[in-house]
């Protein structure tokens, strides 16, 4: 219904516009062209101004209105980076912005046809284009400049004592592998994957730095104030790793991992009471188009302390035992034959 | 005499060279077909570029709506839909599949078929042969071939969205792995595949249509064209057609390298892939190898939208200010450093592939060099209407519409070519709002800045002032309310293309803002079929244009008679003895190209 009325309104709309356009040219016509001509001329010149004053207050309504949904403080020492590089590119371009839109505009309204002025023959001075070539260059110099040395500073080598987390995505979903007490994250290989084994990473089981490895689904948990390391790949198609709360952002592709690395600086707890939002989480997004669930592919990071983090990942069981439940030496188990053929797969 | 007439010869037929004084347009039989539909006049085949760039963009745009629907209100249904669409949009929701259909087709139709073939193809075909003072391209044949190919990837194209499995829903970039497994959505069946075909008989047209462009500029000037003195239109035309016969093959190697590894069972694209549980035997291959061979195109892409636009703004300027274009040299440098650089920059789209970080920082300085020869032309434009004596035509209106939203989009550029506040914004609404505003609407106003300022030559008529005007300022203030606060969702860091937020905590704050972008983008919508109307209204009914030069110009085209032939001069091509912009010199108003300098003008240029 809501529909149906806004074409009809548009309908009539366009009909009237059409016979008052009409209208005016036949009117145009009888009071002579060149003097409709000229009184356009001084309606659209004086609009042009219009439209620069209320814009510029449309900006800064714009601005008080939002300002406060972006989101707040960044959660990651990368994060604190970006936002400065961030605030300092905004400053610098929103002055470019007022004055060449004021000068556009208002030179448009000031230099309006008047039958007193003849328009100045003006072809060319290159002291002033000399001058608009420096000041542009020397201005970018300076953004490169913080840029570059602040990309390398966040895309260089993680430290030595950061912890590994392995994220994979797949339609529609994320799964994590954290490499147990060695620290070391187990070979895998595509082939094997096979999630009714109890395989979904496709981990090779000879190896034995695989045997502590545990795998998650959806949910990552890192430890506030410790360096981590992600190692990123996908399943199928390309995903991306989106951590908007700590301004990072790495693609997910098949086939060539990828790295990213941060530090958390504030666990979900302290966010919750920083950003006054009892639900908040932070989340982790898909941000690269991966097909009909992309709109929807959440996964959720759960910032905690050392102790509560020890304490999660002790919850965990090995994915080696959850796939081999005979190796497992909590439990007694009578019939080992069982569940040796995934293991035979390899 | 007989130079300009031997230049002219391979044009036309010889006739011309024996009997000088002939009408050019007397020596054609034509029909209907001959005249309207496989025409040989660059004229004709300009206007079928625009005529079918305008049915596109209506398709285009009315896909934009659709999806705007669902993000404004993505909780409501409105059974109309299910009504046209069917299953794709059950109970009056726009499915997923659907969504990122519609998506993709909005971008893939509005980036290639209008922003390249309905601007460059238009206004090159238009202007180039009547700018330079030439009868005709160089190759009216292939001319026309051009046209038709650009057609025939319409229907192809067209086609896909009829497919039951839906039309390519990778996106309009259509990155592999996605876009090359069948088993990874419905639209990476057929539609695919269609959509991969459409894109390669569209590259044939546009080296058709760019290769005549840059033999007929090279060659088929007129006496005393030289290079320098043609119009900065022609200048933006000639290096959009180099930018797209070097770039396009590349893109069109790495749509067919895709085709093999969706339908051949090559690896080129494809390496490690498990997909809803099936296990594909191919290793080796790199998903990111067809990123560097799409960018490679799709960035110099943005500026064979882009550069035509600035040049006609560049002459609608000069042109309605009564004043030369300022810095006509530096106008001509900056779009050659454009031009170069667009080739070394496109890495840029690349930051957050895993791309090595070294490599990432040559990207981000070249990238922010191509800001230096933005800002020259900008200034340029400020110089030139400063101390105009400016005619508001509704081309003068778009034309300040395009330097400033060209402007605005042309600053955020600057944040995202910048690697390290890239990993925060990109992918986000911050590049939608971007590159609508740089690419999207500041082009769209380029274009309508032509249509409105070489319609009277296109069709001896007038578009309705009334419509235009009010087509203008709706578009102008409603693209500013659409894509201005759009950049805080990014800033916030919404990923773009997702359909429902409401899921998400971090991204669930501007259902608000969402609602009222849909409501301005659907009256921008409503005001561009205003526009379609008074186009076609006007063609047939418009006030006539009865002055052989009705803006004033000084170049060569209103030369020509009001409603030109095949052939366009009566007569000899007219000879060239100065630069295109003597506007206010000597306290003349105006100075035609053709007129002899005289021993009393004063030396200035």
């Amino acid at each position: 219904m809501q529909v149906l009325f806004i074409i009809a309104i548009l309908v009539l709309a366009f009909v009237i516009i059409f016979q008052i356009s009409k209208a005016s040219e036949y009117v145009a016509v009888l009071r002579g062209w060149e003097r409709t001509r000229k009184q356009t001329n001084r309606i659209n010149a004086f609009m042009l101004l219009a439209f620069l004053v209320l814009g510029l207050i449309g900006v800064y309504l714009c601005n008080e209105k939002f300002k406060g949904r972006i989101l707040g403080e960044p959660a990651s020492d990368h994060g604190v980076l970006v936002d400065r590089m961030l605030y300092v590119t905004i400053a610098v371009t929103f002055v470019v912005f007022l004055i060449t839109q004021i000068a556009l505009f208002w030179f448009s309204y000031k230099y309006q046809e008047s039958d007193d002025r003849k328009a100045f023959f003006y072809p060319h001075n290159n002291t002033l284009e000399l001058i608009w070539t420096v000041i542009p260059a020397i201005a970018l110099t300076v953004l490169v400049g913080f840029g570059i040395v602040y990309w390398f500073r966040i895309t260089g080598d993680a430290p030595k004592d950061a912890m590994q987390v392995e994220v994979v995505g797949k339609q529609f979903g994320w799964e994590f592998r954290y490499p147990g007490a060695d620290g070391i994250l187990g070979k895998k290989y595509f082939k094997n994957v096979d999630p009714a084994a109890g395989n979904p990473a496709g981990q090779i089981w000879e190896d034995s730095t695989n045997k502590d490895d545990v795998f998650v689904e959806q949910e990552m948990h890192l430890v506030v104030g410790k360096p981590v390391k992600l190692v990123i790949g996908a399943k199928d198609v390309i995903h991306d790793v989106g951590l908007v709360h700590f301004r990072m952002k790495m693609d997910a592709v098949p086939g060539t991992p990828t790295t990213m690395w941060f530090t958390p600086k504030y666990t979900t707890k302290e966010m919750k009471e920083k950003t006054g939002n009892p639900d908040f989480v932070y989340e982790l997004s898909c941000d690269q188009m991966c097909g009909k669930g992309h709109w929807s592919m959440r996964g959720v990071v759960v910032v905690e302390t050392q102790a509560e983090f020890d304490a999660w990942l002790a919850s965990k069981k090995p994915q080696y035992l959850v796939a081999n439940p005979d190796k497992d030496p909590s439990k007694k188990n009578d019939t080992p034959a069982a569940t040796t053929n995934a293991v035979a797969i390899n | 005499m007989s130079e300009v007439l031997n230049q002219q010869a391979a044009v036309t037929d010889g006739a011309h060279v024996a009997h000088p004084h002939e009408q050019a347009h007397e020596h054609h039989h034509e029909t209907f077909v001959s005249k309207y539909i496989f025409s040989m006049d660059h004229k004709t085949i300009g206007k079928q570029f625009l005529i079918t760039g305008i049915v596109w963009a209506i398709i285009g745009g009315l896909f934009s709506v659709l999806f705007r629907l669902q993000l404004g209100y993505p909780e409501e249904s409105f059974p109309i839909l299910e009504t046209f669409f069917g299953e794709w949009a059950k109970g009056g929701q726009i499915q997923p599949e659907f969504y990122y259909g519609l998506v993709t087709i909005h971008g893939t139709v509005l980036v290639f078929f209008v922003l390249t073939a309905g601007l460059s193809g238009t206004f090159a075909n238009l202007l180039i042969p009547l700018q330079v003072g030439a009868r005709d391209m160089a190759s009216p044949f292939m001319n026309m071939l051009s046209y038709w190919f650009f057609f025939l990837a319409g229907v192809v194209m067209l086609s896909s969205i009829f497919v039951h499995t839906g039309p390519a829903s990778g996106g309009w970039t259509m990155y592999p792995p996605l876009s090359a497994l069948r088993q990874a959505g419905d639209g990476q069946k057929l539609g695919a595949d269609l959509w991969l075909v459409s894109m390669a008989l569209f590259i044939i047209s546009s080296l058709l249509g760019g290769l005549n462009y840059i033999a007929t500029i090279l060659n088929m000037r007129t006496k005393g064209m030289s290079m320098t003195r043609m119009p900065l239109p022609i200048w933006a035309m000639f290096f959009t057609a180099i930018l797209g016969v070097l770039s396009f093959p590349v893109l069109l190697s790495g749509a067919i390298l895709l085709l093999f590894d969706r339908n051949l069972g090559t690896s080129f694209y494809l390496s490690d892939i498990v997909v809803n549980g099936e296990i594909l035997p191919n290793e080796g291959g790199s998903a990111i190898l067809y990123q560097h061979l799409f960018w490679f195109l799709g960035h110099p892409e943005v500026y064979i939208i882009l550069l035509p636009a600035m040049g006609m703004v560049s002459e609608i300027l000069s042109v309605n200010s009564r004043k030369p274009i300022f810095g006509y040299m530096a106008m001509l440098g900056s779009l050659f450093a454009i031009a170069i650089l667009a080739f070394l920059v496109w890495a840029h789209h690349m930051f957050v592939t895993g791309l090595n970080p070294f490599l990432g920082s040559v990207f981000v300085l070249l990238t922010l060099l191509i800001a230096v020869p933005s800002a020259i032309k900008v200034f340029n434009w400020l110089t030139t209407i400063w101390r105009g004596n400016i005619r508001f035509t509704p081309a003068t209106l778009f034309a300040i519409g395009f330097v400033s939203l060209f402007i605005s989009g042309g600053l955020t550029g600057i944040f995202l070519g910048n690697s390290t506040i890239d990993i925060h914004l990109h992918d986000t609404m911050f590049v939608v709002a971007h590159f609508h505003i740089v690419m999207g609407v500041a082009s769209f106003f380029g274009m309508f800045a032509g249509v409105y300022h070489w319609f009277p030559k296109m069709f001896g008529r007038y578009l309705n002032n009334t419509m235009a005007y009010m087509h203008f300022w709706v578009t102008m203030i409603g693209s500013y309310l659409i894509f201005w606060p759009m950049h805080y969702q990014g800033l916030a860091g919404v990923p773009r293309r997702y359909l429902d937020k409401r899921g998400w905590v971090s991204f669930n704050d501007f259902a608000d803002l969402d609602k009222m972008i849909t409501v301005v983008s659907i009256v921008v919508f409503a005001v561009q079929l205003l526009f379609v109307f008074n186009f076609f209204y006007s063609i047939f009914k418009g006030r006539k244009v009865r002055t052989q030069n009705p803006w004033g110009a000084n170049t060569l085209e209103w030369t020509t008679p009001i409603n030109p032939g095949h052939g366009n001069w009566e007569g000899d091509i007219p000879e060239v003895h100065r630069w295109p912009y003597d506007y206010g010199k000597d306290g003349r108003e105006f100075i035609p190209q053709t007129e002899p300098v005289s021993a009393q003008e004063s030396k200035s240029h």
